[in-house]
């Protein structure tokens, strides 16, 4: 009787969506908004990757929200968990010599790619919280592979978390000093257009994000697979 | 191109309904990752790519590594 209820409210809800969404002409441009950055972000802010530009450049002040609310959640799960005791010791195998081999071989390699993610974000799809997602499945692999054996260097996880934090805060903090005088406001050359140097403060902002993302995603699977 | 969308779209559905019908949780959960990941190849279609990465990088591999990891430590047969 329950699941008959769900499903028909489940049908209703689907029905309303769909609705409301035929009226909606898809593809054709409505908001005068996203022509202006559509038209003008290339060399307003001289990245080649327009997403970039808005989420860093035009909308920076709602991804240092996103970073606070990340942060706060690897705070949250740390503090339920540090207080939680194995209930029994499981028996793990010792990994086979293959698979332990495999995963040595390929954690470099993720790790370059993860980081070649968030360093390209002004130029290519993609950003400091894929590249950071990518490095952290780096570390799920070694986790599962290498169970036992390694652990996250606790003092390089939390380093590279807060100095990520405060490097992005500081630099928005240096643009509020200097210049026309906004938060992240960006001071450095444009450089030449699609070249690894050029957009401002975008590529530095991104490594920060790619650091502290990828550090704090590490962290929570560290937490969730050692609880103890 | 219209054949390929569809059947995506069929398959994610058929994913989804399976993930409720499965009584083995573990099953339960690659399922649910089918569905990220085509949900990542629907957003790529529609010209999406940033979108489609970040999808693809959290949905389908850290949200299912975390739910095997309760898993394990909960029961894994459901009732």
């Amino acid at each position: 009787m329950r699941k008959l209820i769900t499903v028909i409210l489940l049908v209703i809800i689907a029905l309303g969506i769909f609705i409301s969404l035929q009226n909606i002409p898809f593809g054709i441009s409505r908001a005068k908004l996203a022509d202006h950055y559509i038209k003008n972000g290339q060399e307003e802010t001289g990245a080649a990757n327009i997403v970039t530009s808005v989420v860093v450049s035009y909308r920076g002040f709602d991804t240092l929200g996103e970073v606070t609310v990340l942060f706060l959640a690897t705070i949250g799960l740390s503090a339920v968990l540090a207080t939680l005791k194995r209930k029994e010791e499981r028996k793990t195998e010792k990994a086979s010599l293959i698979l332990a081999t495999g995963c040595k071989f390929l954690f470099p390699l993720i790790l370059l790619y993860g980081a070649y993610i968030f360093i390209h974000g002004h130029l290519t799809p993609g950003g400091g919280f894929q590249g950071g997602a990518v490095i952290a499945s780096a570390f799920v692999l070694m986790y599962l592979g290498c169970h036992e054996e390694k652990r996250i260097h606790e003092a390089g996880s939390i380093l590279s978390e807060s100095v990520g934090g405060l490097v992005f805060l500081c630099i928005g903090l240096i643009g509020l000093a200097i210049g026309a005088g906004y938060f992240l406001y960006n001071f450095l050359p444009k450089g030449e257009f699609n070249t690894l140097l050029s957009a401002g403060i975008i590529p530095i902002i991104y490594i920060a994000i790619g650091f502290k993302v990828g550090a704090e995603l590490s962290k929570i699977i560290d937490l969730l697979m050692e609880e103890s | 191109m219209i054949i390929i969308v569809t059947s995506l779209v069929i398959s994610m559905l058929a994913a989804a309904i399976a993930t409720y019908f499965f009584k083995d949780l573990l099953s339960a959960v690659i399922a649910s990752c089918m569905v990220s990941l085509t949900a990542a190849v629907l957003f790529f279609l529609l010209h999406a790519p940033d979108v489609a990465m970040a999808e693809a990088s959290i949905g389908a591999a850290l949200v299912t590594a975390v739910f095997v990891i309760a898993i394990r430590r909960t029961k894994r047969y459901e009732e």
